[in-house]
C-alpha cells in the first residue's frame, strides 16, 4: 500500500521528480565509470606483473630488499636442490641482481643488472635475443629506459661492475633487443643479461637473488629464502590505486553530495508544503509512522527510478567505454604508474555495480528520513491548518 | 445509548506563559443518525469541538466518549484506527490529494481500511454515484470546479459508510447553488444510510438544513435546539 501511494505521489510530483532521478542517476554512472576505469587499470597492471615479472610468486634470499642497494651485493644463495629441478622442468626460473654502472655516451648511471635464463618462458621478457657469442655480451633494455640513455638496439655500452671479491671489471655490451612493457619492475635503471655469463662475472655459479615460480599454490619453505606471494608482490600497486581511487572519490562524493542536497531539499520542502496533506491523512486514519515510512519511500523511490534511468543511458554509455577505452595518449608510461599502457579499459564488475546502488540507496534512505522525523511530533490539528508543530 | 457524550469538558491552549480558554463547561450529547450544526461566530470553539469529537485534538478537562471510546485515553494508534473505521472528515478547503485522481482520492480511506480490490471499486463507485460524480473519477483536483471537489470530499467521507461524519465550515468555499447541491446530499446520506453529521457553520443555508442546532458563544453552549430543517 505504502509503496504504491509513494510511487503515485512522486510521480505525480512531475517534473521536479525527473531532475532528481536525473541528477541521481548521473551519481550512479559516474561512480560506476570511475571506478571500473580503476579496476580495469588494476586487472591490467595485475595480468601484466604477472605475466612479466612474479609469475605465480617470488622466492627472495633473505638479505634481498629492493628497496636498499647496498645489500643487493650480497644477497646471494645458491639454488636448493628441488628448485634446480623446478626450473629444469619450467616450473621456476632464478635470477641474480648485481649493481653496475654503465657509461652510455660516456655518462655514468647507476643500474642494476640482472641476469635471466636466455631460454625461459615463463614471463614474457623476450630472452630469446639474449644470445650471447664468446667475445660480446648481449642485453635487452626496455623501451622507457632506453629512450632515457638514448640508447638503441645494436648500439655497444660500457658496462662495468665488481665481482663477488670486490674486483671491477668492464666490458662493451650489445644492446639486442629494446622492449616494451607496462612493468616498470622490469625495466626502470636495469638491464638485463644472460644468467650464466652474470654467474661468471661475478664469481657466483649456480647461484640467484631471487626465483620466481609458475604455480601459485607452490609455498614451500627453502632455508635462507623467503616465499612472497602474489598479495605481497602485488601490494605497492594495491596500495597505488587504492591512494587513486580515494582521490577520484572526492569528485564523486561531490556528486552524490548535491544528488543528496537535491534530495534533502525535496523531502525538507515537502514536510512544509504538504503539511495540510499529512493532516488530511491522519484525519483519514493514516498513522505517524505510515506517513513517516511514506515519505521517507518517496525519497527512496527517487534512487530506485534512478536505477532504472541510469541504466536506459548508462548501460550503452560504459559498454561503449569498454570497448573503445580511455585514450591516455603516447607518453602515459612516463606517468611512472605501472600497467598504464597509451589506452585504459574498464571493467564493470558485478561487485561494483551493486556496491554502487547499495551505497546510493542507503545514503538517499538516510537523507530522506532525516526530515521526516518533524513529523513524528506534528499535531494532526495543525498540520491541518498548514502549521508545523513546535 | 447516546452515540457521542461529553461532561464538563474544557479545552485550553498555551499562548506564552498563559493560556487561552476555546472551550469550557461543554456538556452535550449527540444520538446516532442526527443531522446537527454547531453554529457561532469565529472563534466560537466549533472547530476545536470537531477537532476533539474527531479525536484529532483531546480535551484539557472533563470526558469525550465517542462510539464508547474515551477520547483522552486513546493512544494514538486508536485514535487513528477510531477515525480510519468510524469517522469521516469534511473540510472547508475540501483537502483532496491533489496528485491523486477522484477515485484514488475516495479510495484512499478504504486501502487505510486493507480492504479488497474488487470491494474498493464498488464502493468507490458507489460513493461517486451518491454524489454525482461518475464521470470524474479521473480526474485530478486541479480540474474539478469548488463545488465538485466538495463532493469528492464528500463522497470520501462517506465511501466506508461510516457512523459519524464531520464537517468544517463545508460551504464557506461554494456558491448559493452548489451549497444547497452539496447539503442535499448529505441529507440525503444522512436520512439513507443512518449516518450521523455534525457541521460547524455560520453558513445560513446550512442552518436552514439542520435538525438540531448548537449555538456555541466564547466557547460555552449558548442554546441547544431542535429545528425543523430540510
Amino acid at each position: 500500500m505504502i509503496f504504491k501511494l509513494a510511487l503515485k505521489n512522486i510521480l505525480g510530483a512531475g517534473f521536479r521528480t525527473w531532475l532528481n532521478i536525473f541528477i541521481l542517476s548521473l551519481s550512479y554512472f559516474a561512480i560506476i565509470a570511475l571506478q571500473g576505469f580503476y579496476v580495469g587499470w588494476q586487472d591490467d597492471a595485475e595480468r601484466e606483473i604477472k605475466n612479466w615479472d612474479i609469475a605465480g610468486g617470488q622466492y627472495w634470499y633473505e638479505t634481498y630488499d629492493p628497496y636498499d642497494p647496498y645489500a643487493l651485493e650480497d644477497s646471494h644463495a645458491p639454488i636448493p636442490e628441488e628448485v634446480e629441478t623446478m626450473i629444469s622442468e619450467g616450473e621456476a626460473i632464478s635470477l641474480l641482481f648485481t649493481p653496475a654502472t654503465i657509461y652510455p655516451e660516456g655518462r655514468m648511471r647507476n643500474i642494476i643488472l640482472k641476469g635471466i635464463d636466455p631460454n625461459q618462458i615463463l614471463i614474457e621478457l623476450p630472452t630469446k635475443y639474449l644470445k650471447d657469442s664468446e667475445n660480446e655480451i648481449s642485453c635487452i633494455i626496455g623501451s622507457g629506459f632506453a629512450d632515457n640513455l638514448n640508447i638503441k638496439e645494436g648500439d655497444f655500452i660500457v658496462l662495468r661492475w665488481r665481482d663477488k671479491n670486490g674486483a671491477f671489471d668492464a666490458r662493451d655490451v650489445e644492446v639486442a633487443h629494446v622492449f616494451s612493457t607496462t612493468v616498470l619492475t622490469v625495466e626502470k635503471g636495469q638491464i638485463w643479461i644472460s644468467l650464466p655469463i652474470l654467474q661468471e662475472m661475478l664469481g657466483l655459479p649456480d647461484e640467484a637473488t631471487i626465483i620466481t615460480v609458475k604455480d601459485e599454490m607452490f609455498n614451500k619453505e627453502f632455508s635462507g629464502w623467503q616465499h612472497k606471494d602474489l598479495d605481497f608482490l602485488l601490494l605497492d600497486l594495491t596500495n597505488m590505486i587504492q591512494m587513486k581511487t580515494v582521490g577520484s572519490s572526492i569528485m564523486y562524493a561531490i556528486l552524490l553530495f548535491l544528488a543528496m542536497i537535491a534530495i534533502f531539499d525535496t523531502q525538507i520542502l515537502a514536510i512544509f508544503r504538504r503539511r495540510k496533506e499529512m493532516g488530511t491523512m491522519m484525519a483519514m486514519g493514516m498513522t505517524r509512522p505510515k506517513i513517516i515510512q511514506l515519505f521517507t519511500l518517496e525519497g527512496v523511490l527517487h534512487a530506485v527510478l534512478a536505477i532504472f534511468m541510469g541504466a536506459i543511458y548508462g548501460i550503452p554509455l560504459l559498454r561503449h567505454f569498454e570497448k573503445v577505452g580511455m585514450q591516455l595518449g603516447a607518453d602515459a608510461k612516463e606517468w611512472g604508474l605501472s600497467g598504464l599502457d597509451d589506452a585504459l579499459y574498464p571493467v564493470y564488475g558485478w561487485k561494483l555495480v551493486v556496491g554502487t546502488i547499495i551505497l546510493v540507496l542507503i545514503t538517499t534512505t538516510i537523507v530522506s528520513f532525516l526530515p521526516t522525523r518533524k513529523i513524528a511530533k506534528l499535531k494532526p490539528t495543525d498540520a491541518l491548518r498548514g502549521k508545523m508543530t513546535k | 445509548m447516546a452515540h457521542i457524550k461529553i461532561n464538563g469538558m474544557l479545552k485550553n491552549y498555551p499562548i506564552g506563559r498563559g493560556k487561552f480558554t476555546a472551550l469550557k463547561g461543554i456538556d452535550l450529547e449527540f444520538a446516532k443518525g442526527e443531522f446537527t450544526g454547531i453554529v457561532g461566530p469565529s472563534g466560537s470553539g466549533k472547530t476545536t469541538l470537531l477537532n476533539i469529537i474527531g479525536s484529532l485534538d483531546v480535551q484539557s478537562e472533563g470526558s469525550v466518549e465517542v462510539m464508547g471510546k474515551d477520547i483522552k485515553s486513546l493512544s494514538a494508534k486508536q485514535s487513528s484506527r477510531l477515525r480510519s473505521e468510524h469517522i469521516g472528515f469534511i473540510f472547508q478547503t475540501y483537502n483532496l490529494l491533489p496528485v491523486y485522481t477522484v477515485y484514488e482520492n475516495v479510495e484512499f480511506p478504504l486501502i487505510l481500511l486493507k480492504m479488497s480490490a474488487a470491494e474498493r471499486k464498488k464502493a468507490v463507485l458507489d460513493a461517486l454515484d451518491w454524489v454525482g460524480l461518475t464521470d470524474k473519477i479521473k480526474s485530478r483536483p486541479s480540474q474539478l470546479s469548488g463545488g465538485e471537489c466538495q463532493r469528492v470530499a464528500i463522497a470520501r467521507a462517506i465511501v466506508k459508510k461510516p457512523d459519524l461524519v464531520l464537517a468544517d465550515e463545508p460551504t464557506a468555499n461554494l456558491d448559493a447553488e452548489n451549497s444547497h447541491h452539496i447539503l442535499k446530499t448529505m441529507k440525503k446520506i444522512n436520512e439513507d444510510l443512518g449516518t450521523t453529521f455534525i457541521f460547524s457553520t455560520h453558513d445560513a443555508k446550512v442552518i436552514s438544513y439542520l435538525k438540531r442546532k448548537i449555538t456555541l458563544l466564547d466557547g460555552k453552549v449558548d442554546k441547544d435546539e431542535i429545528v425543523n430543517g430540510g
